[in-house]
This record gives C-alpha cells, structure tokens and sequence, in this order.
C-alpha cells in the first residue's frame, strides 16, 4: 500500500478536496476546505459535501460521491445526512473489533449555532433602542458569523469522510457504504437518556482501565516512546487550543469596539456641515474599514490556527485510544499466558487456554503491526498539515498587514490633503 | 532523499516566518511613526498649531522628581520662548508644582470669570495619581501617569497664553516669570478653602435649579444646545475608546499567553523542522504582543486623553453660559432693589421727611448707576462669550485636527 506523499508543493496541496463549491462560499474562502488534512484524491473514491441546508435546530449535509469501485450501484450519487448519522457511522467504527488497530477519525464536532441564536435574538429585542444603521450593521455582522459557522461545521462533516475514504481499510467497511449510498433516511435515533447514561459509565471504566494498563511497561521501544510524546503532545495541545480560543476572542473584541467608534464618528460627522464634521466622517470611514480588516484577522486566525489545534486535539485523542486499545490487547494476551501455564501445570483445560492464548496473540500482533504504520502516518499527516496552515496564515495575516498599511497611508493623504 | 526534502521544507517554513517577522517590523515602523508624532504633539505644540495671531510664545513642559518621603512631589519645569516685550527676557523656565497650576486656574476663574471667558481647565486632580507618585518613579503606571499629566499640563498653559486677555494677566505673567511663587494652600482638597469651594459649588448648583432665565437672544440657546449635544456625543465615544484600549490590553496578554503556550507545543513536537516552526511562531506572536502594547498605549494617549481634555473643556464652556446667566441674575436683582428704593423714595415723599429723602435720593442714584453697570455688564458680557464660544471652536478645529492625524499614522 502507498500512502500519500507527504511533502508537496503548497499549490497541489491546495487542489485537495476541492471541489465546485456552492454558492455560499466567498471567492477567498473556496481555499482548501480539507483544511487539516493531506489527503491523496483517489479516483476509485471521491466524497465531499455539495450542498448543506440548516432549519431551524439541525443541518442537512448533502453528500456527494463520485466513485469507480464495482460495488455502488451508480457512478455519481448524493444522499442527505443529518449530524446524527454522522455519529452513527463513527461509533460503528470504534465498537468494531476488526478495526481496532486503527486509528480512527475523529467525529466531527456537533453543529453549534446556540450562541450566535441567542444574539440575535438580543438583537431582536433591543431593537427599538438602537438607531437604523447601527441595526442594519449589526444584523450583518450576526450573519456573517453565522454563516462562519456554518461553513466550519461543514468542513470538519466533510473532513471526517475524506479521512475514512482516504484510509485503504476503513473504505470498505459496509456500513460507510450504507451511509453514501442509501437512498433514504438511516433512522438513527441519537442515543436516548439511558444509553447516554450507559455511555458515561463505560468512559469512566475505559479511563480507569486506561490508568492501569497504561503503567504496564512496554517491551517494544517504539510503542514506549510513542506512548509518552502522545501523552505529552495531547495536554500541550489542548492548553494551546484553549488559549488560542482565548486571543482570538478577544481580537474579535477589539474589533467590534472599533465598530462602535466608527459608528460614534459617524453620528458626530452628521451633526452639521462644518470642516471638522467631514473630517469626523472621513474618519469613521477610516475606522470601519480598519475593523473589517481586523475582524477578518480575527477570522482567519481562527480558521487556520484554532481549528487545527482543535483537530489534532482530537485525533491525539484518537492515537492515544489506538495506543490503549493496542495495551489492553497486550495484557490480554500476557494474562491469557498466565492462565495457560496455570492449566498447564494444572493440568486441565489446556486446549481452551490455549486456544484463547493463540487468539489474544493473534489480536495483539494485528494491532501492533497496524498501530506501527497508523502512528507513523499519524505523524507525517501532522507535520504536513501544521506546515500548510501555518505558511497559508502567515501569509494572510501578512497581506491583512500590507492593506492595513495600505489603507492608513491613503487615509492619510485624504486628511493631508484637506487642509 | 527524505532528509534533504525535510530541510528543504524546514527552509520554506523559516522563510515564510522570516516574512512574517518583516511584516511584524513593518507595523512596528508604522507605529514608530506615530509614536514619534506623539511625543512631538506632547512636547511642543508649536505656534503654528494654534492660530495665535500675532502672539509667539512656546511653552514646554518637562518633568523631574524632587523630594522625599511624604513630602516628595513633582516639579515640572516650565520653559517658555517668547518674542513679546511684557516678558523681561527671551527664553526662561521655571520650576512649578501640581498645585500651583491649580492656583493659577483658581485665580484666573475669579477674575476673568466675570467677564465671561472661557478659563482652559486644568488636570483633575486625582488622590490614586498622587499616592502612585509619592510611591516612586519605579513602577510603570505612575510613568504613565506622570506623562499623561506633563502632557496635559502643557496643553493647559499653551491655551491660556494663546488666550489674548489671559495673556494680559499679571497672575499668568508671574506664573511664568518668577522664581519663587508662594505655596498655593488653597488649592488643596481637604483645605478649608476646599471646602468652602464645595459648598459654593453645591449653592451654584441649586441657584441654577430655581431660576428660570428667559432668554431673549436665540443665538445663546441654540449654542448651548449644541454644546450640550457635542459633549455627550465625545463622552460617548470616550466610553467606546476606553473599551477598545481594554479589550487591546487584553488581547496582549492572551496573545502572550498563548506564545509560551506554542513554545511548549513546539517544544514536544518530535519533528525538529515542525518544532523549530512553532518555537518561531511563538516568538512571531511575542512580538505582536508588543506591537498591541504599543497600539493600546497610543490610543490611550492620543485618542483618550484628547477626549477627556474636550470633554472637559466642554464643560468650562458650559460654566462660561452659567457665568452669563449669573450675571443677568445680579441685574435683575439689581433693578427689584432700584425699584424698592424708588417705592421707599415714594413713601418718603409722602411721608414728607426732607433728610430722609435726600438719603433715599442718593440711594436711588447710587442704585441706578448700579443697574445701568450691571446691565452694561451682562451685555458685555453677552458679547464676550460669543467671541469667546466662536473662538474656542477655531481652536478646537485646528487642535483636534492635528493630533488625530497622527493618531492615525
């Protein structure tokens, strides 16, 4: 099996998952929507999402597949999908037995639209108390983050099946292929109050079991390093994930103040016709500009720096199950030894030890093996995708610099060039 | 093969943040400009800033740190360059206190408020400033603080001597020329005179409640209204400037916050081309620290302080239309005693005692030469805010426009 190349040209890696986006996507914004990932486009399978809908508490995802492979029915075929669906398919994945030396994609995060509802609902409310334009401007503004929204959960929906259609095993799994092809709705209830409570147990078992399988040492230098750079690797990640959050909030902030004052300078410029009145209005121009520049700072950060800590947050979280999977197999298959050597000197049920014996070593050396190449792609996939999200923002956040610059320079000329 | 494409693209990366830092210095030129645009605006405000007519002084204000202990104050350094003959030389400093640039507003209010000008205000006061001082010169707030107040100290002085009447003034003179000006004690909060100040004050307040003056001249309406308007509007914006300076400051820390963050992340990441990437992105965003330090400051300074200072002087322009009302209040209260002198004249002719009506007739003289001053005086004095509020609005064109450039480089 060929995995993908890891290094390439920026300008390839931007065709990737590309695809004739719909409408609502803004020219700048039809970059690489695989955002995290290096994927190789693979002609026997390609699956984005064309279209998405969102009503009033759920999105629709169109999903769209274009594939060669002889068990589909069509060529070319799309299927709408709710976020549930999508869940569905991953946690197929996780309680599958066969897939368990891999790692997994993480599911996408859930569409969360709460915050930006609940403004606008504030919006509505105030709007009695606020004049014309400072309404119009700050419905606006709640769209746009809307619509950012909106396109992030997409992208992550979008993320998750190009990784499971990239991966040569998890591709042919029967259940990813109910999911593009069937026509009609999967009927698949999110999990009701038991299961969720059914679930809480088991991660409280699955982490304390994680505590006491982690302290057995591994005999496998690899694995050992391995084990200690994820640990280390994933609580960084998450401290930079949070404060990350954290600055880009606050930019925003700034942002939205710089609003404010425009709109201020404005209603000062308004109040009559003198030369200091134009120069108010010149200058709120100026500031409304500024701001436009500096929330799409605020916004691009957030894309390219932000998401893909939160993604590799989680597909740490990922590794770091495949690497307990892969130790609980080894006590398994340590403590199936110990119970055969006990029936051996016992003398009783030595074929069943046995047999359970061979099985437990079979299933350790599967997951070893595959865990060894699923970690190393595992690193390649983050070295290429921080490489690429961070050359792009750093090269947006030097052409925001250069119009900002740009922009004071003629502002000031005006306001030179009016005395 | 894989190590040299490794290189390679630990070169690109470098590259790109080496991109990245030029464009870092780009914004830090951009702000050096407006940086030395604002300590030019801080320490000389040229002549040509301010229509002066013909009148050529400067004034520069610089600070040194003097005394000890509970007695340690801030003695600022006057320098003052002027062309006109009342002054006995050409350049000269002197060496003055907080307190004494409240004296000399103090003064000045007394004796030209009557004539209805518009006396510049000086820098609050402010107990938090003055125990940051006494503390030390160490610590980088009272910095801050001292050079904000260095700043508006000047500005203060440069508009009372571009005044033409304040400049006339033998207090301001003195102010500016002598040596050794006596201890301004009543300038001190907690002073008797402090307090006598504040229950003036507190009447003024109450006398402007009850009396309803009609006003005969819509000219003065009209002005105050805008006035009024134009005030809330700056404070308004001055709330909103506030704001941004905060949300500024707290962008830095978070973006300091989260570059040590990077470093630690770059730190354990295996790849050494991807980790050297990251330690470099952690520096990039140390110095965007800095840069957003310098942004808050700046707008803090430039934008905020100016506000303040019109906000303020809003405020001595509002005391101007008071002053005007006040005097129109002394003329009609003028004209009741004239006319109760002139019933008693009445009775006494009446009552027909010679000596008495002559001492009522002196009265009622003495009375009318006061009413027909003090109607002279409220016209006068009419007249004088009119000049003074047309005045004062040139000023502030010329004054804002200028530092708001700049801000804006």
């Amino acid at each position: 099996m060929t995995y993908p190349q890891p290094f390439r040209s920026v300008g390839a890696m931007m065709q990737e998952g590309l695809d004739d986006g719909p409408d609502f996507l803004s020219e700048e914004d039809r970059g690489p929507r695989a955002v995290n990932v290096d994927l190789q486009t693979d002609a026997t399978l390609q699956v984005d999402i064309s279209d998405a809908l969102s009503e009033r508490d759920k999105v629709k995802f169109t999903v769209h597949t274009k594939s060669s492979l002889p068990n589909f029915k069509q060529n070319e075929f799309s299927v709408v999908r709710q976020h549930e669906e999508f869940i569905w398919l991953h946690d197929s994945f996780v309680e599958n037995e066969e897939y368990a030396g891999y790692i997994i994609p993480p599911a996408p995060p859930r569409p969360d639209f709460d915050a930006s509802r609940e403004k606008l609902q504030k919006l509505g409310e105030g709007e009695g108390s606020m004049t014309k334009e400072e309404f119009t401007k700050m419905k606006q503004e709640l769209e746009a983050e809307y619509l950012a929204i909106f396109k992030k959960t997409v992208a992550m929906h979008e993320v998750f099946l190009c990784r499971v259609a990239a991966h040569p095993v998890l591709r042919k799994d029967l259940n990813f292929h109910v999911f593009l092809e069937y026509g009609q709705d999967l009927s698949v209830r999110g999990k009701n109050k038991k299961e969720k409570l059914e679930d809480f147990f088991k991660n409280v078992v699955k982490s304390a079991d994680g505590v006491l399988v982690a302290g057995v040492k591994d005999v496998d230098d690899f694995f050992e390093h391995e084990k200690t750079f994820l640990l280390e690797y994933h609580t960084r990640v998450k401290d930079a994930s949070a404060k990350s959050d954290r600055m880009i909030r606050s930019h925003k902030n700034a942002a939205d103040d710089i609003n404010r004052i425009a709109s201020t300078l404005y209603t000062l410029g308004t109040q009559d016709g003198t030369e200091l009145c134009k120069f108010f209005l010149k200058v709120s121009e100026l500031f409304e500009k500024t701001r436009k520049i500096e929330a799409r700072v605020a916004a691009d950060e957030d894309l390219k720096l932000a998401d893909l800590l939160k993604y590799y947050l989680r597909e740490s979280q990922a590794a770091k199950d495949l690497l307990y999977r892969r130790s609980r197999a080894l006590v398994d298959y340590e403590n199936a030894n110990k119970a055969l050597d006990k029936a051996r000197a016992k003398n009783r049920d030595v074929l069943q030890a046995e047999t359970s014996q061979q099985i437990c070593c079979n299933k350790f050396d599967k997951i070893s093996e595959s865990a060894k190449q699923e970690l190393i792609d595992f690193k390649t996939r983050r070295v290429s995708a921080f490489r690429k999200n961070l050359v792009e923002l750093a090269e947006l956040e030097l052409k925001h610099a250069k119009g900002n610059l740009q922009l004071l320079q003629s502002c000031l000329g005006v306001l030179k060039g009016n005395t | 093969a894989i190590e040299e494409r490794e290189r390679l693209n630990a070169n690109t990366v470098c590259a790109v943040f080496t991109l990245r830092k030029a464009h870092v210095e780009t914004r830090q030129v951009q702000i050096n400009l407006s940086s030395s645009g604002k300590n030019r605006s801080q320490y000389v405000k040229t002549p040509h800033d301010v229509p002066t007519h013909s009148n050529r002084t400067g004034i520069n204000v610089v600070f040194a740190f003097t005394g000890d202990g509970m007695n340690a104050y801030m003695a600022y350094k006057v320098s003052t360059r002027t062309s006109l003959a009342m002054f006995k030389s050409k350049t000269f400093f002197v060496r003055r206190r907080f307190s004494d640039f409240l004296g000399l507003y103090e003064k000045l209010s007394v004796k030209q408020s009557l004539h209805g000008c518009v006396i510049p205000p000086p820098p609050e006061k402010s107990v938090v400033g003055m125990t940051k001082v006494k503390v030390g010169m160490d610590d980088p707030s009272s910095v801050e603080f001292v050079e904000r107040r260095r700043g508006a100290l000047e500005r203060y002085l440069q508009r009372v001597v571009s005044h033409p009447t304040l400049l006339q003034d033998p207090d301001v003179r003195e102010f500016l020329e002598r040596e050794e000006l006596p201890r301004a004690v009543n300038t001190q909060a907690l002073s008797g005179a402090g307090f006598l100040k504040m229950i003036n004050k507190a009447s003024d307040a109450v006398n402007k409640m009850t009396i309803k003056m009609n006003e005969s001249d819509t000219w003065f309406e009209d002005k105050f209204q805008e006035v009024e308007s134009e005030e809330q509007q700056l404070r308004k914006l001055h709330v909103v400037v506030d704001s941004l300076v905060n949300h500024r400051k707290e962008l830095c820390m978070n973006t300091a916050v989260f570059a040590k963050s990077m470093a630690m992340l770059g730190n354990s990441e295996d790849n050494t081309a991807l980790s050297r990437a990251l330690s470099q992105l952690a520096e990039v965003e140390d110095k965007m620290e800095q840069l957003h330090q310098e942004k808050a400051a700046n707008d803090f300074f430039v934008l905020g302080e100016l506000l303040s200072d019109y906000i303020r002087l809003l405020g001595a322009v509002r005391g101007c239309f008071d002053q005007r009302i006040r005097v129109w209040q002394r003329w009609q209260e003028a004209q009741s005693t004239l006319q109760k002198k002139r019933e008693a004249e009445a009775k006494l002719l009446w009552a027909n005692k010679p000596d008495k009506l002559q001492q009522a007739k002196d009265e009622i003289t003495e009375w009318e030469s006061r009413v027909t001053q003090y109607e002279r005086d409220f016209d006068r004095i009419g007249m004088t805010v009119r000049k003074e509020v047309l005045r004062f609005e040139v000023i502030k064109f010329w004054e804002a426009f200028l530092p708001e450039a700049k801000a804006v480089a």
